[in-house]
């Protein structure tokens, strides 16, 4: 049935109405996105032909370069945060017991809740007059006062660093424990029986086996922050001084509050190269048909 | 000695502790700490819950204490009544939810399908093509989607919006359907086959009924990604009466006269929150089989 020449127009038949939708709602409007980062298109009209003249402009840009720094640097703080935390976690909840299994969940939990909606619940929880995590750490006496978090771009990153961390290290950490527990017992059992230590067990033979997760969770999560947005528009409004704008930030700003319709699309374009870059590497990692 | 084979289903307590590699003493002490965590992970939620049931002056009192000193529901009644109310952001973002997961499996299962069971040219060319979403992030094509849906009509319709929140799911729901009908045994659509089915036929009474559990993961990522999508909700959504639950919550933050109602966005943000955690806790197989077969496999 495969391997006449109809079928193989049938299959096609199949996969036609996502390809149009891509077609449509990706690849055409990017080719636009390339089409107006040539213009100098604004909400004003003015969408004559400039060249690479938006590339050159944002080459320029201290604006530009200070949003991609600031999200670079939220990415590799938190990326080996989020690995390390998430490694740790999976360890401990490892063993197929009731209660283990019921902490997975709950540090499971925050995953499935928006992004948006953990940074409002956060943005309350710092806050300096009403916020209970201030409270908390004033009560055990870790601090004096209550810290003023979105004051300094310093305090502000931390901030946000802890929230997005209880909302996203229950992802790697289920990958993690799944990973593991798909390695085989016998594997386990003989390293027992060779007398190795807890620590030699973990560092030799489960972090070894799991390496291609663990590449594919820190890519994944190294993405998503690069695409930071909402924890920074929710928490910091991009604040104090326009320290914490991130790239994606900063296009928002550019395309729809100020309406520099190519510039906005010029930044957009630099961003999907940066993307595509961390993304071939993904689909390099995840395709096993080309490995095997 | 474990000389003889053990099936899952006879591993003891000591056993899980021990492929874990954990001994039974450590066992409990690690046991401890992973409770003090959980308790941990859990505090900002209780604490959110807490505050949602004060009256609305205690929600907003300096300095904030951990339990309410007295029950009202004032702060949920602030955020069923605010704006165009409760019902009208709900009806929204459920709106928006419902068209996503039509489009996301009108558009993946018969992809899924195509790509699975036929020859078809060029084929893994048409894969990478659907899994463009992945590599051009959708954060970048707001501007180019912003102003073709103004042309279509599609600005501030839920329509519109689910197109969008439909992009994100493409690639992930096409992997996963593409999956799911490889592992359905040859020898069935044979049988469909002998049996004088048509293709059509066979995908509908054979494949179908089999791919279903993918189907339901599917569902499930789609309606949580909708449900949660904040900024091209933000943007495409500008009118307050077409705003979703996340841009609601926006709203409720600046609250009337300047002043931050918190204790209703505390309810807003456990309205906003509930959806999801209920299909996490009750659909939590295919919630977690479609993140492991998704995401990494």
């Amino acid at each position: 049935m495969n391997s006449s020449n109809a079928s193989r127009w049938t299959g096609l038949i199949y996969v036609l109405p996502a390809l149009i939708f891509v077609c449509a709602f990706v690849l055409y409007p990017f080719g636009q996105l390339i089409a107006t980062s040539l213009t100098s298109r604004s909400l004003l009209g003015g969408g004559a032909f400039v060249g690479l003249a938006n590339y050159e402009k944002a080459f320029n840009d201290s604006a530009f370069w200070t949003a991609l720094g600031f999200t670079a640097r939220y990415t590799l703080f938190i990326t080996p945060i989020l690995m390390g935390l998430g490694l740790l976690l999976a360890f401990l909840v490892l063993p197929n017991r009731k209660i283990r299994k019921v902490v997975r969940g709950v540090v499971f939990l925050p995953v499935v809740i928006g992004l948006g909606t953990s940074s409002f619940l956060w943005y309350w929880l710092f806050d300096e007059q009403v916020g209970l995590f201030n409270k908390t750490l004033v009560d055990l006496g870790v601090i004096a006062h209550p810290i003023v978090w979105f004051n300094t771009a310093n305090m502000a990153l931390w901030a946000v660093i802890i929230s997005v961390t209880w909302k996203v290290v229950g992802f790697g950490m289920i990958l993690f424990v799944a990973a593991m527990q798909s390695i085989s017992s016998e594997v386990v059992e003989a390293s027992l029986i060779d007398g190795t230590s807890y620590l030699q067990r973990a560092t030799r033979i489960f972090l070894p086996l799991i390496l291609r997760t663990i590449l594919l969770v820190t890519l994944i999560s190294a993405i998503g922050s690069m695409l930071a947005f909402e924890q920074l528009y929710i928490m910091t409004a991009g604040g104090p001084r326009g320290q914490t704008l991130t790239t994606v930030y900063l296009i928002y700003q550019n395309s729809f509050i100020n309406f520099k319709l190519g510039y906005g699309a010029a930044l957009s374009v630099i961003l999907t190269a940066i993307i595509l870059c961390g993304t071939a590497l993904q689909l390099v990692l995840t395709n096993r048909r080309a490995h095997q | 000695m474990t000389g003889t084979v053990t099936t899952p289903a006879h591993k003891t307590p000591a056993d899980e502790n021990r492929i874990a590699g954990q001994n039974n003493l450590n066992g409990y002490l690690v046991g401890a700490i992973a409770v003090f965590i959980g308790a941990l992970m859990l505090a900002p939620l209780v604490l959110s819950f807490f505050a949602s049931i004060k009256p609305s002056a205690e929600a907003s009192a300096v300095p904030p204490s951990y339990l309410p000193h007295s029950f009202s529901l004032e702060n949920y009644d602030h955020v069923l009544n605010f704006g165009a109310g409760l019902g009208t952001y709900v009806g929204n973002s459920l709106g928006v939810a419902a068209f996503t997961i039509i489009f996301s499996l009108v558009l993946s299962v018969p992809a899924g399908f195509g790509l699975a069971r036929f020859n078809i040219p060029y084929k893994e060319v048409l894969f990478v093509i659907l899994l463009t979403p992945l590599m051009i992030p959708y954060q970048a094509l707001l501007t180019p989607l912003y102003f073709m849906f103004a042309k279509l009509g599609l600005a501030n319709t839920l329509f519109g919006l689910a197109i969008v929140h439909t992009i994100l799911q493409i690639p992930f729901s096409v992997y996963l359907m593409r999956n799911a009908f490889e592992s359905v045994p040859r020898e069935l659509e044979e049988a469909a086959v002998i049996d004088g089915c048509s293709t059509f036929v066979s995908f509908r009474r054979v494949f179908l009924p089999l791919v279903f559990p993918g189907m339901v993961t599917v569902t499930l990522f789609a309606f949580i990604a909708s449900w949660n999508e904040f900024l091209a909700a933000l943007i495409f959504m500008n009118k307050e009466t077409s705003f979703t639950v996340p841009i609601m919550l926006v709203s409720v933050r600046i609250g009337h006269f300047g002043a931050v109602d918190w204790g209703a966005l505390q309810a807003g943000i456990l309205i906003s929150i509930l959806p999801c955690a209920l299909i996490y806790i009750f659909l939590q197989k295919y919630y977690v089989s479609g993140l492991l077969g998704g995401a990494v496999k």
